[in-house]
C-alpha cells in the first residue's frame, strides 16, 4: 500500500515546480554591476582621501573625512528619492559600503516621520539597520574572545 | 424562501441582484499602465495632497465610493451597508473612510481577495432582502502596503524577479435590490451565482513568491465553481484571477490543464488582473497585486467592457494571500484564497 506522502513533501515539490515558473535573477550580470559602481565608490573614495592628505591631513583624519562625506552623500541622495534608483542598477555595489548603511537608517527615518520625532523616527531608525548591527556586534565579541583565547593560550 | 446553496462551496442569486455603480480611482503609475484610459481617476501624485499615505488612500476609497454612488443614481443615505476592506492593520483605510460616510459599516479582510469577498457578500446580503443598496469596496497603495510589509520606501534594494507590485488603486461598486434610481440602463450587470473559497496552503514559505502560493487556491476555487455550476470554463466570456501575475498565472494555466481542462478553453477564457494593470516594462517583475489591483481592473476595465457587451459572462476571482507581517518569520507557509463571483450581461 502506497503510503500518503508527506505535507513536507508536498510542499517542496510544490515549491520545486513554482521555481520552474519563476524566471532567475542575472546573478553574473548582477555581480559585474554591483563590482564596478562598488569598485568606482571605493577608488573615488581612495582619490578623495589621497587628495586630502596632500593638503596635510592625518591619514586618520582623512579616513574620518571621506566616511563622512560618503554618509552625507548617502543620506542626501535616499532624501531626493534617487538612492533606491541607485541601488535598484547597483545592488551590493552601494548597499555593502558605508552609503548602504546611512541609506538605511536615512530610510525608515523618513518613512515614520508622520508618526512623531520620538516615537516615530526615534523608534523605527534602526529598523533597518537594528539587527544587522545587534549580529555584527554580538558575533565580533564571540570572535574577539576566541581569538583573547587563542592568544592566551 | 427557497435554499439558494449549491454544490458544496457556491450559491445561485435568486433575485441576481444588479451592479447599478462603479467607481475606482488609481496611482500615477497604474494611469501610465495598459488600462491607464479606462479609470475615473488617476492622480498625478500619490500622496493625494494628504499628510500620510495611509491618509491617501482612505481617500482615495472615499474618492472611488462617491464616484459608484453617484454612478447609481443614488445617496449615501440610500446606502444599508458599505462592505469594505484593505491590507492594512485594523483595515485602517476603510474604517477611517467609513468614519465619514455615516452609513452602517462593515470591515472585511481577506488580503487581496477582498474584492471579491466585499462583493460576495453584498450580492447576499441584497438577494436575501436584507439589503437595498450595498456599497462593496476593496483599497490598497503601495507606500502603506510597502511599509507594513516589507521595508521603507526609500530604502535601496533589488526585487526579486518573483516579487510583486501593490497596486495604488481604489475600487467601488454598488450592488442593487432593483435598477431603483430608474436610469434606463441599455446593459443591466447582474450577479448571478458565486463561490465561496477555502484557504490553501500550498507550503510556500517565499514572501515574494505569492502568485505561486495564491495559485492553488484558484485552481480550488474555480474547479469547484465549476462542478458546483455544472458548468465548464467557456461557459465565461473571462474567467479574471486578482493578482496571480505572471507568474502566478502561468501556474495557474498548468495545473488547470493538469487537472483536466481544455488547454486551448484555458488560454483563451483566463486571464490575471495582475498581468493587465501593468506592463512588464514597467518594472514591476511579477505584476501587479494588492486589493485595488482587480478592484480597479473589475470597476475600470472588466465592468465597462461588459456595458460594452464585450464581456457577457465574467467570473472575478480575486485573489489573497493570508500572510501576516510575523508569520513568515515565524516559519509559516503562506496560505492562500480565493472567491468568485459570476456576473452576467443582460
Amino acid at each position: 500500500m502506497n503510503k500518503k506522502p508527506d505535507k513536507k513533501d508536498i510542499a517542496k515539490a510544490y515549491g520545486k515546480y513554482a521555481k520552474g515558473f519563476t524566471p532567475r535573477p542575472n546573478y553574473v550580470g548582477n555581480c559585474l554591476k554591483a563590482f564596478f559602481t562598488g569598485g568606482a565608490i571605493c577608488m573615488i573614495a581612495l582619490w578623495y582621501q589621497n587628495t586630502l592628505q596632500d593638503t596635510g591631513l592625518s591619514e586618520k583624519d582623512a579616513g574620518i573625512f571621506v566616511t563622512v562625506t560618503l554618509v552625507v552623500i548617502a543620506q542626501l541622495l535616499t532624501g531626493l528619492g534617487v538612492f533606491d534608483v541607485i541601488a535598484k542598477f547597483a545592488g551590493a555595489g552601494v548597499i555593502v559600503p558605508i552609503t548602504g548603511f546611512a541609506n538605511s537608517m536615512v530610510a525608515p527615518a523618513l518613512e515614520y516621520k508622520r508618526e512623531g520625532p520620538v516615537l516615530g523616527v526615534g523608534a523605527n531608525m534602526f529598523k533597518v539597520a537594528g539587527p544587522v548591527l545587534v549580529c555584527g556586534i554580538s558575533s565580533a565579541t564571540i570572535v574577539g574572545i576566541i581569538y583573547w583565547i587563542i592568544y592566551r593560550f | 424562501m427557497g435554499y439558494k446553496k449549491i454544490g458544496r462551496q457556491s450559491v445561485k442569486f435568486s433575485q441576481k441582484p444588479f451592479i447599478t455603480g462603479r467607481g475606482n480611482i488609481v496611482g500615477e503609475k497604474e494611469g501610465q499602465g495598459p488600462l491607464g484610459k479606462c479609470f475615473d481617476t488617476v492622480l498625478e501624485d500619490d500622496m493625494y495632497g494628504e499628510k500620510s499615505w495611509e491618509k491617501a488612500e482612505s481617500k482615495m476609497l472615499k474618492g472611488a465610493m462617491t464616484k459608484a454612488v453617484s454612478r447609481a443614481g443614488i445617496t449615501f443615505r440610500d446606502v444599508d451597508v458599505m462592505l469594505s476592506g484593505d491590507l492594512l492593520n485594523q483595515l485602517m483605510s476603510s474604517s477611517f473612510t467609513a468614519r465619514d460616510m455615516h452609513i452602517p459599516f462593515l470591515g472585511l479582510y481577506g488580503a487581496c481577495s477582498t474584492m471579491t469577498e466585499s462583493l460576495l457578500i453584498g450580492c447576499m446580503l441584497v438577494d436575501g432582502g436584507f439589503a437595498k443598496h450595498v456599497l462593496a469596496g476593496a483599497s490598497s497603495h503601495f507606500c502603506t502596503a510597502e511599509r507594513q510589509f516589507r521595508m521603507p520606501v526609500e530604502h535601496g534594494n533589488q526585487r526579486p524577479p518573483s516579487a510583486q507590485w501593490t497596486a495604488t488603486a481604489a475600487g467601488a461598486v454598488v450592488v442593487s435590490s432593483e435598477d431603483a434610481a430608474g436610469l434606463c440602463r441599455q446593459v443591466k450587470i447582474r450577479a448571478e451565482s458565486a463561490t465561496v473559497g477555502k484557504v490553501i496552503d500550498a507550503g510556500i514559505k517565499d514572501a515574494n513568491q505569492m502568485g505561486a502560493a495564491m495559485a492553488p487556491a484558484a485552481v480550488d476555487t474555480l474547479l469547484n465553481h465549476l462542478e458546483d455550476t455544472k458548468r465548464g470554463i467557456d461557459y465565461y466570456d473571462l474567467v479574471a484571477t486578482g493578482d496571480l501575475g505572471y507568474i502566478g498565472k502561468d501556474i495557474m494555466m498548468d495545473l488547470l490543464s493538469d487537472a483536466g481542462l481544455d488547454k486551448n478553453k484555458v488560454f483563451s477564457h483566463y486571464d490575471d488582473c495582475g498581468t493587465m494593470i501593468f506592463t512588464k516594462e514597467q518594472d514591476v517583475h511579477g505584476g501587479g497585486s494588492g486589493c485595488g489591483c482587480s478592484a480597479a481592473v473589475f470597476t475600470g476595465h472588466l465592468l465597462r467592457q461588459m456595458e460594452k457587451k464585450k464581456i457577457k459572462r465574467l467570473l472575478l476571482m480575486s485573489t489573497g494571500a493570508l500572510l501576516s507581517t510575523i508569520s513568515p518569520l515565524q516559519g509559516e507557509s503562506i496560505p492562500g484564497i480565493a472567491h468568485a463571483v459570476s456576473l452576467e450581461v443582460e
